[in-house]
Protein backbone atom coordinates (compact mmCIF):
# COMPACT_ATOMS: atom_id res chain seq x y z
CA UNK A 1 0.00 0.00 0.00
CA UNK A 2 2.96 2.41 0.80
CA UNK A 3 4.88 1.97 -2.20
CA UNK A 4 1.64 2.18 -4.41
CA UNK A 5 1.45 5.75 -2.83
CA UNK A 6 5.10 6.64 -2.79
CA UNK A 7 4.46 5.72 -6.67
CA UNK A 8 1.54 7.75 -7.12
CA UNK A 9 3.40 10.80 -5.58
CA UNK A 10 6.38 10.34 -7.11
CA UNK A 11 5.16 10.30 -10.32
CA UNK A 12 2.87 12.87 -9.34
CA UNK A 13 5.85 15.44 -8.25
CA UNK A 14 7.87 14.23 -11.58
CA UNK A 15 4.73 15.10 -13.98
CA UNK A 16 4.28 18.43 -11.76
CA UNK A 17 7.37 19.43 -12.98
CA UNK A 18 7.43 18.59 -16.50
CA UNK A 19 3.97 20.84 -16.80
CA UNK A 20 6.08 23.74 -15.34
CA UNK A 21 8.52 22.50 -18.12
CA UNK A 22 5.59 22.78 -20.62
CA UNK A 23 4.33 26.21 -19.40
CA UNK A 24 7.58 27.86 -19.01
CA UNK A 25 8.47 26.24 -23.12
CA UNK A 26 7.08 30.02 -24.35
CA UNK A 27 9.74 32.08 -22.00
CA UNK A 28 12.45 29.94 -22.93
CA UNK A 29 11.73 30.40 -26.86
CA UNK A 30 11.03 34.54 -25.99
CA UNK A 31 14.39 34.12 -24.11
CA UNK A 32 16.71 32.70 -26.52
CA UNK A 33 15.36 34.26 -29.89
CA UNK A 34 16.38 37.60 -27.92
CA UNK A 35 19.45 36.70 -26.21
CA UNK A 36 20.49 35.85 -29.76
CA UNK A 37 19.00 38.78 -31.02
CA UNK A 38 20.56 40.93 -28.58
CA UNK A 39 23.90 41.95 -30.41
CA UNK A 40 22.14 43.87 -33.14
CA UNK A 41 19.57 45.62 -30.91
CA UNK A 42 23.25 46.73 -29.00
CA UNK A 43 24.45 48.39 -32.53
CA UNK A 44 20.91 49.95 -34.01
CA UNK A 45 17.96 51.01 -31.85
CA UNK A 46 14.89 48.49 -32.21
CA UNK A 47 13.17 51.49 -33.26
CA UNK A 48 15.12 52.01 -36.41
CA UNK A 49 14.89 48.38 -37.10
CA UNK A 50 11.29 48.42 -37.32
CA UNK A 51 10.71 51.69 -38.87
CA UNK A 52 13.75 51.86 -41.26
CA UNK A 53 13.19 50.45 -45.25
CA UNK A 54 16.48 50.01 -45.58
CA UNK A 55 17.93 46.55 -46.63
CA UNK A 56 20.99 45.85 -47.14
CA UNK A 57 23.11 43.90 -44.58
CA UNK A 58 26.50 43.71 -46.60
CA UNK A 59 26.89 47.33 -45.14
CA UNK A 60 24.83 47.09 -42.24
CA UNK A 61 21.53 48.50 -42.83
CA UNK A 62 18.94 46.30 -41.42
CA UNK A 63 15.20 47.74 -41.68
CA UNK A 64 12.71 45.41 -41.08
CA UNK A 65 9.93 47.77 -42.35
CA UNK A 66 9.33 46.39 -46.08
CA UNK A 67 9.42 42.96 -44.54
CA UNK A 68 6.72 44.10 -41.97
CA UNK A 69 4.40 45.89 -44.57
CA UNK A 70 5.07 43.19 -47.10
CA UNK A 71 3.44 41.15 -44.92
CA UNK A 72 0.39 43.32 -43.47
CA UNK A 73 -0.29 43.41 -47.62
CA UNK A 74 -0.39 40.05 -47.83
CA UNK A 75 -2.61 39.19 -44.60
CA UNK A 76 -5.25 41.93 -45.32
CA UNK A 77 -5.64 40.69 -48.58
CA UNK A 78 -6.23 37.01 -47.41
CA UNK A 79 -8.29 38.26 -44.65
CA UNK A 80 -10.35 40.43 -46.55
CA UNK A 81 -10.88 37.34 -49.30
CA UNK A 82 -11.52 34.79 -46.14
CA UNK A 83 -13.37 36.16 -43.48
CA UNK A 84 -16.54 37.06 -45.36
CA UNK A 85 -16.57 33.69 -47.57
CA UNK A 86 -15.56 31.29 -44.80
CA UNK A 87 -18.46 33.19 -42.28
CA UNK A 88 -20.73 32.89 -44.75
CA UNK A 89 -20.44 29.10 -45.10
CA UNK A 90 -19.66 28.83 -41.61
CA UNK A 91 -23.12 30.13 -40.99
CA UNK A 92 -24.47 28.08 -43.91
CA UNK A 93 -22.88 24.76 -42.47
CA UNK A 94 -24.43 25.45 -38.91
CA UNK A 95 -27.63 26.88 -39.36
CA UNK A 96 -29.08 26.07 -42.58
CA UNK A 97 -27.70 22.80 -44.49
CA UNK A 98 -29.48 19.53 -44.12
CA UNK A 99 -27.64 17.07 -42.74
CA UNK A 100 -25.54 15.18 -45.11
CA UNK A 101 -23.82 18.85 -45.80
CA UNK A 102 -22.86 19.19 -42.66
CA UNK A 103 -21.26 15.41 -42.70
CA UNK A 104 -19.27 16.26 -45.27
CA UNK A 105 -18.17 19.60 -45.04
CA UNK A 106 -16.44 18.04 -41.21
CA UNK A 107 -13.89 15.91 -42.93
CA UNK A 108 -13.42 18.46 -45.95
CA UNK A 109 -12.30 21.18 -43.22
CA UNK A 110 -10.06 18.39 -41.30
CA UNK A 111 -8.12 17.78 -44.80
CA UNK A 112 -7.85 21.11 -46.11
CA UNK A 113 -6.41 22.15 -42.41
CA UNK A 114 -4.30 18.58 -42.65
CA UNK A 115 -2.11 19.77 -45.99
CA UNK A 116 0.82 20.62 -46.37
CA UNK A 117 1.80 24.40 -46.47
CA UNK A 118 3.97 23.41 -49.45
CA UNK A 119 1.41 21.24 -51.16
CA UNK A 120 -0.78 24.83 -51.10
CA UNK A 121 2.56 26.72 -52.16
CA UNK A 122 2.48 24.16 -55.25
CA UNK A 123 -1.01 24.28 -56.16
CA UNK A 124 -0.77 28.23 -55.46
CA UNK A 125 2.25 28.47 -58.15
CA UNK A 126 -0.18 25.64 -61.18
CA UNK A 127 -2.85 28.09 -60.52
CA UNK A 128 -3.09 31.25 -58.74
CA UNK A 129 0.01 32.98 -59.94
CA UNK A 130 -0.84 32.27 -63.91
CA UNK A 131 -4.48 33.55 -63.28
CA UNK A 132 -3.11 36.68 -61.87
CA UNK A 133 -0.32 37.12 -63.99
CA UNK A 134 -2.27 36.55 -67.51
CA UNK A 135 -5.78 37.21 -66.61
CA UNK A 136 -6.05 39.22 -63.99
CA UNK A 137 -3.27 41.48 -63.80
CA UNK A 138 -3.78 42.85 -67.50
CA UNK A 139 -7.23 43.40 -67.06
CA UNK A 140 -7.67 45.22 -63.79
CA UNK A 141 -3.90 47.83 -63.92
CA UNK A 142 -4.71 48.73 -67.17
CA UNK A 143 -8.39 49.35 -66.39
CA UNK A 144 -8.10 50.94 -63.03
CA UNK A 145 -4.44 52.44 -63.09
CA UNK A 146 -4.66 53.56 -59.81
CA UNK A 147 -3.91 52.75 -56.20
CA UNK A 148 -4.30 49.23 -55.24
CA UNK A 149 -3.71 47.96 -58.76
CA UNK A 150 -1.38 50.25 -60.91
CA UNK A 151 1.81 47.82 -60.44
CA UNK A 152 5.20 47.77 -62.91
CA UNK A 153 5.35 44.17 -62.42
CA UNK A 154 4.81 41.73 -65.26
CA UNK A 155 4.35 38.49 -63.40
CA UNK A 156 2.38 36.76 -61.65
CA UNK A 157 4.46 36.52 -58.31
CA UNK A 158 2.40 38.78 -56.29
CA UNK A 159 1.02 40.59 -53.44
CA UNK A 160 -2.65 39.31 -54.19
CA UNK A 161 -1.12 35.46 -54.95
CA UNK A 162 0.28 35.75 -51.97
CA UNK A 163 -3.02 36.74 -49.82
CA UNK A 164 -5.43 34.06 -52.72
CA UNK A 165 -2.94 31.07 -51.51
CA UNK A 166 -3.45 32.70 -47.66
CA UNK A 167 -7.00 33.01 -47.73
CA UNK A 168 -7.29 28.98 -49.19
CA UNK A 169 -5.37 28.24 -46.22
CA UNK A 170 -7.13 29.81 -43.79
CA UNK A 171 -10.64 28.99 -44.52
CA UNK A 172 -10.64 25.79 -42.94
CA UNK A 173 -9.69 27.77 -39.50
CA UNK A 174 -12.42 30.17 -39.88
CA UNK A 175 -15.13 27.72 -41.27
CA UNK A 176 -14.00 24.69 -38.80
CA UNK A 177 -13.78 27.64 -35.60
CA UNK A 178 -17.16 29.41 -36.08
CA UNK A 179 -19.36 26.78 -37.43
CA UNK A 180 -18.59 25.25 -34.16
CA UNK A 181 -19.55 28.43 -32.29
CA UNK A 182 -22.50 28.89 -33.90
CA UNK A 183 -23.74 25.33 -33.24
CA UNK A 184 -22.73 26.11 -29.11
CA UNK A 185 -25.88 29.00 -29.15
CA UNK A 186 -28.45 26.87 -27.18
CA UNK A 187 -31.74 26.03 -29.07
CA UNK A 188 -34.07 28.04 -27.24
CA UNK A 189 -32.67 31.43 -28.51
CA UNK A 190 -33.39 30.27 -32.14
CA UNK A 191 -37.06 29.13 -31.13
CA UNK A 192 -38.19 32.06 -29.40
CA UNK A 193 -37.03 34.32 -32.50
CA UNK A 194 -38.45 32.16 -34.75
CA UNK A 195 -41.59 32.32 -32.84
CA UNK A 196 -42.22 35.66 -32.39
CA UNK A 197 -42.49 35.81 -36.17
CA UNK A 198 -38.85 36.45 -37.59
CA UNK A 199 -37.46 34.53 -40.81
CA UNK A 200 -34.38 32.51 -40.60
CA UNK A 201 -32.01 34.86 -41.20
CA UNK A 202 -33.31 37.12 -39.48
CA UNK A 203 -33.27 34.78 -36.39
CA UNK A 204 -29.31 34.22 -37.27
CA UNK A 205 -28.55 37.66 -37.92
CA UNK A 206 -30.15 39.31 -34.68
CA UNK A 207 -29.74 36.63 -32.08
CA UNK A 208 -27.49 33.53 -33.27
CA UNK A 209 -25.09 36.14 -34.09
CA UNK A 210 -25.27 38.09 -31.59
CA UNK A 211 -24.64 35.55 -29.31
CA UNK A 212 -21.44 34.12 -30.90
CA UNK A 213 -20.03 37.21 -31.77
CA UNK A 214 -16.79 37.24 -29.32
CA UNK A 215 -16.19 32.86 -30.58
CA UNK A 216 -16.58 34.25 -34.04
CA UNK A 217 -14.11 37.51 -33.12
CA UNK A 218 -11.98 34.85 -31.35
CA UNK A 219 -11.54 32.70 -34.85
CA UNK A 220 -10.98 36.09 -37.03
CA UNK A 221 -7.69 36.49 -34.95
CA UNK A 222 -6.41 33.69 -34.80
CA UNK A 223 -7.11 32.61 -38.13
CA UNK A 224 -5.14 36.53 -38.88
CA UNK A 225 -1.76 35.13 -36.60
CA UNK A 226 -2.27 31.86 -38.73
CA UNK A 227 -1.85 34.24 -42.27
CA UNK A 228 0.64 36.44 -40.41
CA UNK A 229 3.20 33.60 -39.43
CA UNK A 230 2.48 31.41 -42.33
CA UNK A 231 5.90 31.29 -44.63
CA UNK A 232 6.28 28.64 -47.43
CA UNK A 233 3.12 28.69 -49.71
CA UNK A 234 3.91 32.90 -49.58
CA UNK A 235 7.34 32.34 -50.45
CA UNK A 236 6.67 30.42 -53.43
CA UNK A 237 4.07 32.30 -54.74
CA UNK A 238 4.35 36.15 -53.50
CA UNK A 239 7.58 37.35 -55.28
CA UNK A 240 9.51 37.67 -52.23
CA UNK A 241 12.74 39.65 -53.88
CA UNK A 242 13.85 42.81 -52.59
CA UNK A 243 11.99 45.42 -54.29
CA UNK A 244 10.98 47.95 -52.03
CA UNK A 245 7.79 48.08 -49.78
CA UNK A 246 4.57 47.08 -52.24
CA UNK A 247 2.06 49.70 -53.45
CA UNK A 248 -0.59 47.64 -55.50
CA UNK A 249 -2.06 44.13 -54.70
CA UNK A 250 0.00 43.44 -57.83
CA UNK A 251 3.27 44.55 -56.45
CA UNK A 252 5.56 41.69 -55.08
CA UNK A 253 5.53 41.19 -51.29
CA UNK A 254 8.58 40.06 -49.30
CA UNK A 255 6.98 39.11 -45.95
CA UNK A 256 8.51 38.72 -42.52
CA UNK A 257 7.93 34.60 -42.31
CA UNK A 258 10.05 34.33 -45.99
CA UNK A 259 12.64 36.64 -45.05
CA UNK A 260 13.39 34.56 -42.35
CA UNK A 261 13.21 31.60 -44.41
CA UNK A 262 15.15 32.99 -47.56
CA UNK A 263 18.38 34.01 -45.52
CA UNK A 264 19.17 30.67 -43.83
CA UNK A 265 22.16 29.60 -46.39
CA UNK A 266 23.79 33.15 -46.28
CA UNK A 267 23.09 34.45 -42.88
CA UNK A 268 26.02 33.31 -40.96
CA UNK A 269 28.81 35.15 -43.25
CA UNK A 270 27.84 38.52 -42.38
CA UNK A 271 28.11 39.72 -38.88
CA UNK A 272 25.18 40.96 -36.89
CA UNK A 273 22.97 38.86 -40.09
CA UNK A 274 22.06 36.32 -38.01
CA UNK A 275 21.15 38.34 -35.06
CA UNK A 276 19.01 40.21 -36.96
CA UNK A 277 16.88 37.00 -38.39
CA UNK A 278 16.63 36.11 -35.24
CA UNK A 279 14.95 39.55 -33.86
CA UNK A 280 12.79 39.37 -37.21
CA UNK A 281 11.57 36.01 -35.61
CA UNK A 282 10.81 37.30 -32.15
CA UNK A 283 8.95 39.59 -33.60
CA UNK A 284 6.84 37.04 -35.62
CA UNK A 285 6.86 35.04 -31.76
CA UNK A 286 5.68 38.77 -30.04
CA UNK A 287 2.59 39.30 -32.87
CA UNK A 288 1.38 35.62 -32.94
CA UNK A 289 1.77 35.18 -29.31
CA UNK A 290 -0.13 38.32 -28.93
CA UNK A 291 -3.21 37.37 -31.01
CA UNK A 292 -3.59 33.58 -29.79
CA UNK A 293 -3.27 34.58 -26.08
CA UNK A 294 -6.21 37.42 -26.99
CA UNK A 295 -8.20 34.78 -29.44
CA UNK A 296 -7.67 32.03 -26.23
CA UNK A 297 -9.08 34.62 -23.30
CA UNK A 298 -12.02 34.98 -25.69
CA UNK A 299 -12.69 31.87 -26.02
CA UNK A 300 -11.95 31.18 -22.76
CA UNK A 301 -14.92 33.32 -21.73
CA UNK A 302 -17.18 32.07 -23.81
CA UNK A 303 -17.01 28.45 -22.80
CA UNK A 304 -17.44 29.90 -19.08
CA UNK A 305 -20.71 31.72 -20.00
CA UNK A 306 -21.77 28.37 -22.04
CA UNK A 307 -21.40 26.38 -18.91
CA UNK B 1 -42.44 44.50 -46.51
CA UNK B 2 -43.06 41.01 -46.28
CA UNK B 3 -41.61 40.62 -49.52
CA UNK B 4 -38.53 42.02 -48.78
CA UNK B 5 -38.17 40.03 -45.60
CA UNK B 6 -38.46 36.62 -48.05
CA UNK B 7 -36.41 38.70 -50.54
CA UNK B 8 -33.96 39.25 -47.89
CA UNK B 9 -33.95 35.65 -46.57
CA UNK B 10 -33.41 34.62 -49.90
CA UNK B 11 -30.18 36.29 -51.04
CA UNK B 12 -28.56 35.85 -48.28
CA UNK B 13 -29.19 32.18 -48.73
CA UNK B 14 -28.09 32.27 -51.91
CA UNK B 15 -24.93 34.17 -50.92
CA UNK B 16 -24.35 31.47 -48.30
CA UNK B 17 -24.36 28.48 -50.60
CA UNK B 18 -22.24 30.25 -53.22
CA UNK B 19 -19.35 30.92 -50.25
CA UNK B 20 -20.09 27.17 -49.56
CA UNK B 21 -19.31 26.19 -52.76
CA UNK B 22 -16.30 28.56 -53.47
CA UNK B 23 -14.96 27.15 -50.33
CA UNK B 24 -15.49 23.33 -50.95
CA UNK B 25 -14.75 23.72 -54.93
CA UNK B 26 -11.38 25.27 -53.63
CA UNK B 27 -10.68 22.08 -52.20
CA UNK B 28 -11.42 19.90 -54.98
CA UNK B 29 -9.25 22.28 -57.56
CA UNK B 30 -6.02 21.64 -55.08
CA UNK B 31 -6.68 18.09 -55.04
CA UNK B 32 -7.75 17.77 -58.76
CA UNK B 33 -4.62 20.32 -59.42
CA UNK B 34 -2.15 18.34 -57.76
CA UNK B 35 -2.88 15.06 -58.95
CA UNK B 36 -3.84 16.18 -62.35
CA UNK B 37 0.12 17.41 -62.66
CA UNK B 38 1.59 15.16 -60.28
CA UNK B 39 0.47 12.18 -61.75
CA UNK B 40 1.47 11.39 -65.20
CA UNK B 41 5.08 12.25 -63.94
CA UNK B 42 4.88 9.88 -61.18
CA UNK B 43 7.24 6.76 -61.65
CA UNK B 44 8.38 4.00 -59.90
CA UNK B 45 12.04 5.13 -60.09
CA UNK B 46 11.08 8.55 -57.93
CA UNK B 47 10.03 6.45 -55.20
CA UNK B 48 12.27 3.69 -55.09
CA UNK B 49 15.69 5.36 -55.96
CA UNK B 50 17.74 8.51 -53.94
CA UNK B 51 18.94 11.41 -56.56
CA UNK B 52 21.67 10.56 -59.06
CA UNK B 53 24.07 13.27 -59.64
CA UNK B 54 22.60 16.41 -61.51
CA UNK B 55 18.89 15.46 -60.62
CA UNK B 56 17.90 18.88 -60.12
CA UNK B 57 19.33 19.82 -63.37
CA UNK B 58 16.51 17.08 -64.92
CA UNK B 59 19.06 14.16 -65.05
CA UNK B 60 17.70 10.28 -63.81
CA UNK B 61 16.87 9.07 -60.01
CA UNK B 62 14.21 9.80 -57.33
CA UNK B 63 13.43 10.97 -54.00
CA UNK B 64 13.65 8.32 -52.06
CA UNK B 65 15.84 10.10 -49.53
CA UNK B 66 13.47 12.93 -48.80
CA UNK B 67 10.27 9.90 -48.55
CA UNK B 68 12.16 8.52 -46.11
CA UNK B 69 13.90 11.33 -44.11
CA UNK B 70 10.28 12.85 -43.93
CA UNK B 71 9.37 9.49 -42.17
CA UNK B 72 11.81 9.21 -39.89
CA UNK B 73 11.87 12.35 -38.94
CA UNK B 74 8.30 12.21 -38.23
CA UNK B 75 8.39 9.04 -36.45
CA UNK B 76 10.78 9.82 -34.47
CA UNK B 77 9.70 13.14 -33.67
CA UNK B 78 5.79 12.41 -32.81
CA UNK B 79 7.96 9.59 -30.57
CA UNK B 80 9.47 11.93 -28.61
CA UNK B 81 6.16 14.40 -28.76
CA UNK B 82 4.32 11.28 -27.41
CA UNK B 83 5.93 9.54 -25.04
CA UNK B 84 6.43 13.24 -23.02
CA UNK B 85 2.88 13.99 -24.29
CA UNK B 86 0.83 11.45 -23.16
CA UNK B 87 1.82 12.01 -19.07
CA UNK B 88 1.27 15.32 -19.13
CA UNK B 89 -2.12 14.71 -20.80
CA UNK B 90 -3.27 12.08 -18.58
CA UNK B 91 -1.62 14.21 -15.35
CA UNK B 92 -4.13 17.36 -16.50
CA UNK B 93 -6.99 15.27 -16.48
CA UNK B 94 -6.37 12.45 -13.50
CA UNK B 95 -4.16 14.23 -11.04
CA UNK B 96 -5.73 17.99 -11.89
CA UNK B 97 -9.12 18.74 -10.72
CA UNK B 98 -11.77 20.85 -13.45
CA UNK B 99 -10.66 24.19 -11.63
CA UNK B 100 -7.25 23.40 -11.12
CA UNK B 101 -5.13 26.77 -12.07
CA UNK B 102 -1.80 24.50 -13.45
CA UNK B 103 -4.02 22.80 -16.13
CA UNK B 104 -5.36 26.15 -17.02
CA UNK B 105 -1.90 27.79 -17.39
CA UNK B 106 -0.32 24.65 -19.16
CA UNK B 107 -3.44 24.49 -21.74
CA UNK B 108 -2.88 28.78 -22.41
CA UNK B 109 0.44 27.78 -23.07
CA UNK B 110 0.09 24.73 -25.32
CA UNK B 111 -2.55 26.52 -27.51
CA UNK B 112 -0.68 29.95 -27.68
CA UNK B 113 2.58 27.56 -28.41
CA UNK B 114 0.00 25.69 -31.40
CA UNK B 115 -0.64 29.18 -33.05
CA UNK B 116 3.43 30.16 -33.03
CA UNK B 117 4.53 29.64 -36.85
CA UNK B 118 6.51 26.76 -37.88
CA UNK B 119 9.30 28.76 -38.97
CA UNK B 120 9.83 30.26 -34.95
CA UNK B 121 10.15 26.96 -34.06
CA UNK B 122 12.62 26.66 -36.73
CA UNK B 123 14.58 29.87 -35.75
CA UNK B 124 14.21 27.96 -32.27
CA UNK B 125 15.73 24.99 -33.35
CA UNK B 126 18.48 26.83 -35.01
CA UNK B 127 19.30 28.95 -31.62
CA UNK B 128 19.54 25.69 -29.75
CA UNK B 129 21.74 24.13 -32.38
CA UNK B 130 23.66 26.87 -32.26
CA UNK B 131 24.09 26.88 -28.17
CA UNK B 132 25.13 22.81 -28.65
CA UNK B 133 27.85 23.21 -31.53
CA UNK B 134 25.57 21.08 -33.81
CA UNK B 135 24.86 20.90 -37.63
CA UNK B 136 22.45 20.92 -39.38
CA UNK B 137 21.25 17.28 -38.73
CA UNK B 138 18.74 14.77 -38.27
CA UNK B 139 18.92 14.94 -34.79
CA UNK B 140 18.39 18.41 -34.63
CA UNK B 141 15.51 18.33 -37.16
CA UNK B 142 13.98 15.48 -35.05
CA UNK B 143 14.12 17.86 -31.63
CA UNK B 144 12.48 20.90 -33.67
CA UNK B 145 9.89 18.77 -35.27
CA UNK B 146 8.92 17.25 -31.49
CA UNK B 147 9.03 20.92 -30.49
CA UNK B 148 6.53 21.79 -33.27
CA UNK B 149 4.08 18.61 -32.60
CA UNK B 150 4.33 18.67 -28.88
CA UNK B 151 1.28 21.30 -28.44
CA UNK B 152 -1.18 19.60 -31.08
CA UNK B 153 -0.17 15.58 -29.64
CA UNK B 154 -0.83 16.98 -25.99
CA UNK B 155 -3.94 19.39 -26.71
CA UNK B 156 -5.27 16.41 -28.92
CA UNK B 157 -4.95 14.05 -26.01
CA UNK B 158 -6.57 16.43 -23.36
CA UNK B 159 -9.44 16.86 -25.55
CA UNK B 160 -10.29 12.85 -25.85
CA UNK B 161 -9.05 12.76 -22.34
CA UNK B 162 -11.99 15.28 -21.48
CA UNK B 163 -14.89 13.04 -22.64
CA UNK B 164 -13.63 10.76 -20.50
CA UNK B 165 -16.61 10.47 -17.92
CA UNK B 166 -16.35 11.31 -14.45
CA UNK B 167 -17.93 8.36 -13.10
CA UNK B 168 -15.54 6.14 -14.80
CA UNK B 169 -12.48 8.03 -12.97
CA UNK B 170 -14.48 8.06 -9.65
CA UNK B 171 -15.60 4.06 -9.70
CA UNK B 172 -12.11 3.50 -9.96
CA UNK B 173 -10.69 5.55 -7.00
CA UNK B 174 -13.61 4.46 -5.02
CA UNK B 175 -12.23 1.01 -5.41
CA UNK B 176 -8.89 2.48 -3.89
CA UNK B 177 -6.49 3.14 -7.05
CA UNK B 178 -4.14 5.57 -7.34
CA UNK B 179 -4.05 8.80 -9.71
CA UNK B 180 -1.30 6.73 -11.16
CA UNK B 181 -3.36 3.94 -11.58
CA UNK B 182 -6.34 5.41 -12.94
CA UNK B 183 -4.53 7.04 -15.03
CA UNK B 184 -3.21 3.82 -16.58
CA UNK B 185 -5.01 1.41 -15.68
CA UNK B 186 -9.09 3.38 -16.59
CA UNK B 187 -8.79 6.47 -18.48
CA UNK B 188 -5.83 5.47 -21.35
CA UNK B 189 -7.65 2.44 -21.90
CA UNK B 190 -10.85 3.81 -22.07
CA UNK B 191 -9.56 6.41 -24.64
CA UNK B 192 -6.97 4.29 -26.23
CA UNK B 193 -8.33 4.84 -29.75
CA UNK B 194 -8.63 8.48 -29.61
CA UNK B 195 -5.64 8.75 -28.89
CA UNK B 196 -3.94 7.11 -31.38
CA UNK B 197 -5.94 9.53 -33.64
CA UNK B 198 -4.68 12.67 -32.06
CA UNK B 199 -0.93 10.91 -32.55
CA UNK B 200 -1.44 10.65 -36.08
CA UNK B 201 -3.00 13.83 -36.78
CA UNK B 202 0.22 15.29 -35.27
CA UNK B 203 2.24 13.20 -37.26
CA UNK B 204 0.30 14.81 -40.49
CA UNK B 205 0.91 17.84 -39.68
CA UNK B 206 4.85 17.12 -38.92
CA UNK B 207 5.63 15.63 -41.88
CA UNK B 208 4.36 18.39 -44.09
CA UNK B 209 6.21 20.89 -42.54
CA UNK B 210 8.97 22.84 -44.22
CA UNK B 211 9.15 25.86 -42.42
CA UNK B 212 10.74 24.28 -39.11
CA UNK B 213 13.37 22.02 -40.99
CA UNK B 214 14.70 24.34 -43.67
CA UNK B 215 17.23 25.87 -40.78
CA UNK B 216 17.15 22.36 -38.91
CA UNK B 217 17.81 19.61 -41.01
CA UNK B 218 20.12 20.42 -44.03
CA UNK B 219 19.52 18.47 -47.44
CA UNK B 220 21.44 15.46 -48.45
CA UNK B 221 21.08 13.21 -51.62
CA UNK B 222 21.47 10.03 -49.72
CA UNK B 223 19.18 7.84 -47.52
CA UNK B 224 19.39 8.93 -43.40
CA UNK B 225 21.67 6.99 -42.35
CA UNK B 226 23.34 8.96 -38.91
CA UNK B 227 21.82 11.00 -36.52
CA UNK B 228 24.09 13.48 -36.52
CA UNK B 229 24.34 13.98 -40.49
CA UNK B 230 22.02 15.94 -42.53
CA UNK B 231 18.95 14.39 -43.89
CA UNK B 232 16.60 15.27 -47.11
CA UNK B 233 13.16 15.93 -46.29
CA UNK B 234 9.66 15.59 -48.70
CA UNK B 235 8.39 19.21 -48.04
CA UNK B 236 12.07 20.75 -48.68
CA UNK B 237 12.68 18.36 -51.87
CA UNK B 238 9.16 19.47 -53.20
CA UNK B 239 10.14 23.15 -52.46
CA UNK B 240 13.72 22.72 -53.81
CA UNK B 241 12.34 21.19 -57.20
CA UNK B 242 9.63 24.14 -57.86
CA UNK B 243 12.51 26.35 -57.38
CA UNK B 244 14.41 25.48 -60.52
CA UNK B 245 14.00 27.09 -63.79
CA UNK B 246 13.65 23.36 -65.45
CA UNK B 247 10.25 22.22 -66.36
CA UNK B 248 10.83 18.54 -66.18
CA UNK B 249 12.32 19.09 -62.57
CA UNK B 250 9.66 20.82 -61.66
CA UNK B 251 7.34 18.19 -63.08
CA UNK B 252 8.47 15.89 -60.65
CA UNK B 253 8.03 18.94 -57.83
CA UNK B 254 4.37 18.40 -58.67
CA UNK B 255 4.45 14.33 -58.20
CA UNK B 256 6.42 14.84 -55.05
CA UNK B 257 3.79 17.34 -53.70
CA UNK B 258 1.04 14.18 -55.27
CA UNK B 259 3.15 12.25 -52.80
CA UNK B 260 3.37 14.24 -49.82
CA UNK B 261 -0.33 14.58 -50.14
CA UNK B 262 -1.41 10.89 -50.09
CA UNK B 263 0.39 10.41 -47.30
CA UNK B 264 -1.28 12.70 -45.31
CA UNK B 265 -4.53 12.03 -47.15
CA UNK B 266 -3.97 8.26 -46.01
CA UNK B 267 -3.23 9.46 -42.23
CA UNK B 268 -6.39 11.54 -42.24
CA UNK B 269 -8.55 8.57 -43.69
CA UNK B 270 -6.63 6.40 -41.48
CA UNK B 271 -8.28 8.60 -38.30
CA UNK B 272 -11.33 8.45 -39.68
CA UNK B 273 -11.37 5.28 -39.58
CA UNK B 274 -10.03 4.73 -35.95
CA UNK B 275 -12.98 7.29 -34.77
CA UNK B 276 -15.42 5.24 -36.58
CA UNK B 277 -14.23 2.20 -35.31
CA UNK B 278 -14.07 3.52 -31.52
CA UNK B 279 -17.40 5.05 -31.31
CA UNK B 280 -18.93 1.66 -32.66
CA UNK B 281 -17.12 -0.10 -29.86
CA UNK B 282 -18.48 2.30 -27.41
CA UNK B 283 -21.65 2.37 -28.45
CA UNK B 284 -22.23 -1.44 -27.81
Amino acid sequence: MRLRNAKDRFAGGLLNLLCMGVASLLLVMAASLLFRAESVLQMIPLRELLVSTVWSPSQGHFGLASFIIGSLWVTCIAMSIAVPLGMLSAVFVAEYSPQWVNGIAHPVVDVLAGISPVVYGVWGLATIVPLVGDYLMPFLSERFPFFPFASENYTGYSALSGGLVLAVMILPIIVGFSSEVIKAVPLEVREASLSLGATRWETTKWTVLKQAKPGLIAAVILALSRAFGETMAVLMVAGCSLHGTPKSIFDQAYPLPALIANTYGEMMSIPLYDSTILLAAFVLFAVTFAFNAVAWTVLLRVKKRAT
Amino acid sequence: MMNRRKLEEQLVKALMIAATLVVSSSLMLILVTIVWKGLPVLTLEMLTKTPEGGYYLGKGGGILNAILGSIVVGLAAIALASLTGLPVALYLNVYLGRRSKMAVAVRFALDTLWGIPSIVYGAFGFTIMVMLGMQASLLAAIITVALLVFPITVRGMDEVLQMVPDDLKEASFALGSTNLETAGRVVMRRAFSGLLTAVLVAFGRGIGDAASVLFTAGFTDSLPHSLFGPVATLPLAIFFQLATPFPEVQARGYASALVLTAIVLAISLACRLLMAGSSRAQSK
